[in-house]
């Protein structure tokens, strides 16, 4: 076991943590999912990244960095459709309360 | 050190099933739903490091496809009734 | 034509790539399959510039060494706010005005803006991008238009 496989695994195990405690912790939905997007993003590309220092079979490598970009351009879709979704079923985000939220609603269709 | 990320990724997955199961709107079980199955992904990666087989990266790749698809297909219907977010509805 | 032939060729390595196996029946299979994958996509016309932006190959590299360090550092800052507390964040969601001309521009904007945690793109109309957002700082380094320059300059 080499010491930076390690240390990109512990990075991303800890990321990945932050972010189940994100979304038991944060508010409402729409917080939750920028919780969601951290352990999707940086967490997942350590802990991907952690493997492939492991492992020299070049193969073996290839087949990681796949399932790095399908999680890298998936993960943006799927949540911008389920933003969608919920903004188009008027769930209304609790905002901040220094903010005027007169804008929102009516730009909101 | 590659079982204590599995075990740190066992306990993500406890963290989203909660939130799946507390809700409380539809969405976040949604999401919470999504994020199991990415964390599955990661998971069947890291066990095919654990048992030395790394053939398990394959179905690592299926499984982050059907994740990805039955999300969609699940939003396909969000003009659905059972969608609406009502007021009633404890936020 | 170049569409056809650039998705001809990633199919056939994705597949040499997954099977691993070279006897004549596997490789036949392969074929078969990658002939009905190219006339489903033609079916549903997604073969064009849009699926394929080959004219982006060259300037994609810089953006995406850029977008690295952008999501490497929202992520700290996330986190960070996780640690904190509820008490520490200020979800505001704003309307940003886009300044792409093309489509792909405008979803390469959106997806960036998504793929950085702390923001995400709820609804997407004309060049109006809704965005909702962890911190209110996000959503000024957002209105400072860096990303956005940076998407114009590559689709030019």
């Amino acid at each position: 076991m080499n010491i930076s496989s390690a240390l990109f695994l512990l990075i991303g195990s800890f990321l990945c943590v932050s972010g189940g405690v994100g979304i038991l912790r944060f508010p409402d939905f729409y917080t939750r999912m920028h919780a969601v997007g951290v352990t999707e993003t940086l967490a997942t590309a350590m802990i991907l990244i952690g493997l492939m220092l492991q492992n020299p079979d070049g193969l073996v490598v290839l087949k990681l960095m796949i399932i790095l970009l399908m999680t890298l351009f998936i993960s943006p879709t799927a949540s911008h459709a389920l933003a969608q979704a919920a903004i188009h079923n008027d769930l209304m985000p609790e905002l901040d309360k220094k903010e005027d939220n007169e804008k929102v609603k009516s730009s909101n269709p | 050190m590659l079982i204590a990320a599995t075990i740190a990724i066992l306990v993500v997955m406890i963290m989203a099933i909660t939130r799946g199961i507390m809700g409380p709107t539809l969405y976040d079980r949604i999401l919470a739903v999504n994020m199991f199955g990415t964390k599955t992904v990661l998971l069947i990666s890291l066990l095919g490091f654990v048992m030395g087989r790394p053939e398990f990266l394959d179905i690592a790749i299926v499984y982050a496809l059907i994740n990805f698809i039955s999300v969609i297909g699940v939003l396909r219907y969000s003009d659905s009734s059972i969608f609406k977010h009502s007021s009633q509805q404890k936020k | 034509m170049r569409h056809t032939i650039f998705l001809s060729l990633s199919l056939t390595a994705f597949w040499l790539l997954n099977s691993g196996h070279n006897t004549a029946l596997m490789l036949s299979f392969g074929a078969i399959s990658i002939a009905f994958v190219l006339y489903i996509a033609h079916r549903m016309d997604v073969v064009d510039h849009e699926s394929q932006p080959l004219h982006l190959t060259l300037k994609l590299p810089g953006f995406y060494a850029w977008l690295i360090k952008e999501i490497i550092l929202a992520n700290f800052l996330v986190v960070k706010h996780i640690w904190l507390g509820n008490k520490t964040i200020s979800p505001t969601m704003v309307t940003i005005k886009a300044s792409q001309k093309t489509d792909i521009g405008k979803v390469i904007y959106a997806n960036s803006i998504t793929l950085t945690p702390g923001t995400v793109t709820v609804n997407l109309e004309g060049d109006q991008f809704m965005v909702h957002a962890l911190l209110r700082e996000s959503i000024e380094d957002l209105q400072a238009g860096e990303m956005d320059r940076r998407v114009t300059q590559l689709e030019n």
